[in-house]
């Protein structure tokens, strides 16, 4: 350990970050951005990579560190303290290497293209973003956790609405917001069970109550683990509250590839797996978890089929890859879950910041259909590009096949047969649609306009830097989960997260569930026979055929197609079932409720009182007399009283 | 009792008065008149508190009369550089016709 670097210093430098860009950003100009912005994010990666190097090495205690008291109020009390485990340790390795990589790609990307202000502004969320999402996974208390999720949300706002002069990057901004706030609503009410449940926040003691006296809370776990789930769901896109996250991609591209899709929406699956004691013991809450996970990963790829705008495909792409992480957990493979949370923050990453180059080398365009042909222009796009692709379609021996792997197995081994099927129909549809996508990009011919191919040109380096980092991650992510076949030890993953996600899970469990190797081997195949088939399919479709088969398919069945490519029009649904009977109800409340009865009420008041002053105000003659008269008047008056009260 | 006048007579003199004073400030027009008439009620006043005074044998009544003859001086020196502000202003005295402050 290593006293003199805190773990609070990990998310504070950022936050110093924040509040340097943010206040005398604009007056420094861009230099100082780039230097503040930058500098505090890679600061912290360092100093986070000073802490977690020993503690990987080391022998995995969790440690606590605490900072001081922050909220008691009557029996409720909440330390500000981080936590490093295992778990926290795996995201925030992730978190700061990934974040401090698109800060680098950033000023490449935006440097060019904003105002000081802007340039200074998009830096200091972004710095605020790291500043919440690493509170969020390193805290140690629901409490503080929840402050890095509001932060990560707020972030989010503000980042998809940095283009805020278009009308609909403020909308996207405004519907990622709201849709997240009932996802919070959820988190919150799940709080107050755990609250009322253990009295207390603290992780240690919440799960530490939950694992020792599990026929005590087990009944009232199902109620609070689905209100996390809610929670999860809003902040991880998943069906029925994933619209927001297509619409997210109105933000930059950076913006997009650090929060859409590396980090903040694996926020949710990273608590479903810190909550894995509560989970456990609620196998109603877990059963919904993997049906939700499975029918999004299914629903989203399908969705990503019929997608012309490249952001759009990788954006349904994330939400199905979330669905498959879900599903893991939902069936009790944390750890695959959050293996596959890990590998897909580095294809996808590569994937968004390569699609960035290639917007940028574009001028803005992101239809595919007028791309093409960009191999030989943009040759470490490509090659990057390609790399996180085969990675996000499970071809081994990249990232994503070992995860994706581990996940189907997990499924296999739980006997959930239906899901593994969906599942694996997911992997294959995964491929094709981002074959589909690299095959309309970057093979075959330009289909632009010529002044876009005249202006076509490879990105600089600090954006072709990190796609190469992210591509070797990408590549080699995978192989500190081999799966066992490979040997018993392979899977240090397992190994290294196994006090964390498995406390309640027995050896006995474990020798049960786990599958023979001919079993394993067999699995690998059919995912990776899919995954091929998906390939093969894509590319004899797109490349060897220019797109043909698929226009034939679309034109024969008109009206399917029509509904795939228009998203299942779940946001017309959404905004004839909830967003215009919620309209409805605001007007009325404003035109009837507020305007007609509570003002109303206060106009009649006022007129009821003008008026008697209107017939009060003759009494006021202006005569001098009249008034002396009335003087005498009013003094006969009292004495007649005091007379007849007198006698 | 002054000098031998019983305080009933001594308060219906200045009931008497009083009134007069009042129909004085009630009918006049000039803004001297009412101002003279109020000046009587003052003094039907006064002449209540002397009765009194005497009556009770005590000196407080005659005390406070010579108090309000000097306020009654003052307020006469005010009273009548209001009218003269006011006449140069309006050219007339006439209450009636000074009744700007109304509705």
């Amino acid at each position: 350990m290593n006293p003199a670097l805190p773990l609070w210093l990990v998310p504070a430098l950022p936050l110093a970050g924040f509040l340097a860009c943010g206040l005398l950003g604009k007056k420094l100009g861009k230099s100082f951005v780039t230097a503040a912005g930058v500098g505090s994010v890679g600061l912290a990666t360092a100093v986070a990579y000073a802490r977690l190097l020993p503690f990987f090495s080391g022998d995995h205690a969790p440690v606590v560190e605490r900072i001081g008291p922050w909220i008691t109020a009557g029996g409720f009390s909440a330390d500000l303290a981080m936590r490093l485990d295992p778990l926290s340790a795996l995201m925030t390795s992730f978190v700061t290497f990934v974040g401090f990589l698109i800060h680098v790609y950033s000023v490449g990307y935006m440097r060019h293209d904003e105002t000081e202000a802007g340039y200074a502004r998009y830096f200091a969320y972004l710095n605020l973003f790291m500043f919440s999402m690493l509170t969020l996974v390193l805290a140690q208390n629901f409490v503080l956790m929840f402050v890095g999720w509001e932060g990560v949300g707020l972030c989010s706002y503000l980042l998809i609405g940095h283009y805020y002069e278009r009308q609909y990057a403020a909308d996207a901004g405004k519907k990622a917001f709201v849709v997240n706030r009932i996802g919070d609503f959820g988190f919150l009410l799940g709080m107050f069970g755990l609250f009322s449940l253990f009295d207390s926040l603290d992780f240690d003691r919440v799960f530490g109550s939950a694992a020792a006296d599990p026929a005590k809370y087990a009944p009232f776990l199902t109620v609070v683990c689905l209100c996390l789930f809610l929670g999860a769901v809003g902040k991880s896109a998943q069906v029925p509250l994933y619209v927001w996250l297509p619409d997210a991609m109105a933000g930059p591209t950076p913006v997009s590839a650090l929060i859409h899709a590396a980090t903040m929406v694996t926020a949710g699956v990273y608590m479903v797996a810190r909550c894995n004691v509560l989970f456990r013991l609620a196998p109603e809450a877990m059963g919904v978890v993997a049906v939700i996970g499975a029918i999004t990963a299914i629903f989203a790829g399908i969705i990503a089929v019929a997608q012309n705008d490249i952001k759009k495909v990788l954006a349904y792409s994330t939400v199905s890859q979330l669905g498959y992480m879900f599903l893991a957990c939902g069936v009790g493979a944390y750890v695959a879950g959050m293996f596959h949370v890990l590998t897909h923050a580095f294809f996808k990453a590569c994937l968004f910041l390569g699609s960035g180059s290639v917007i940028h080398a574009m001028g803005g365009e992101q239809d595919m259909r007028r791309m093409g042909g960009l191999k030989s222009k943009l040759p470490v796009t490509y090659w990057t590009f390609l790399i996180a692709t085969l990675a996000i379609a499970g071809i081994p021996p990249l990232a994503g096949f070992f995860s994706k792997d581990a996940i189907l197995a997990g499924v296999f081994e739980h006997e959930r047969y239906v899901l593994w099927g969906i599942a694996l129909f997911t992997a294959g549809l995964t491929a094709f649609y981002m074959f589909r996508l690299v095959s309309l990009t970057f093979e075959g011919s330009f289909r632009g306009t010529g002044e876009q191919e005249h202006h076509l040109h490879e990105s600089p380096p600090s954006m072709t830097a990190p796609l190469v980092v992210l591509a070797v991650l990408s590549f080699t992510g995978g192989w500190i989960g081999l799966p066992r076949v490979f040997g018993e030890g392979a899977d240090r993953f397992t190994a290294f997260l196994s006090p964390i996600l498995l406390p309640l899970a027995s050896a006995e469990e474990k020798a049960e569930h786990a599958l023979s190797n001919g079993t394993e081997w067999l699995l690998m195949a059919v995912s990776v026979a899919a995954a091929v088939a998906g390939l093969l399919l894509a590319r004899s479709w797109y490349v060897r055929r220019s797109g043909r088969p698929a226009e034939a398919i679309a034109a024969s069945f008109p009206a399917a197609y029509a509904l795939v490519a228009e998203k299942f029009r779940v946001d017309e649904l959404y905004d004839a079932l909830v967003v215009r009977p919620f309209d409805w109800l605001a007007r009325m409340l404003w035109k009837v409720v507020d305007v007609l009865i509570i003002d109303g009420i206060l106009n009649a008041g006022a007129f009821l009182v003008e008026l008697a002053g209107d017939l009060l105000r003759f009494l006021q003659t202006g005569n001098v007399r009249n008034y002396a008269l009335t003087l005498f008047l009013g003094l006969v008056g009292l004495l007649l009283l005091v007379i007849g009260f007198g006698t | 009792m002054i000098g031998g006048i019983p305080l009933g007579d001594a308060l219906l003199a200045s009931g008497a008065l009083f009134l007069v004073g009042l129909a004085g400030a009630l009918l006049r027009r000039s803004a001297i008149s009412i101002f003279l008439s109020i000046e009587v009620m003052m003094n039907a006043a006064n002449l209540a508190l002397i009765g009194y005074g005497s009556a009770l044998g005590t000196r407080e009544g005659q005390i406070v009369v010579f108090f309000v003859i000097a306020i009654a001086a003052a307020e006469a020196s005010v009273g009548l550089a209001i009218f003269v502000a006011l006449f140069r202003h309006k050219e007339t005295i006439d209450v009636n016709k000074i009744n700007l402050l109304k509705w």
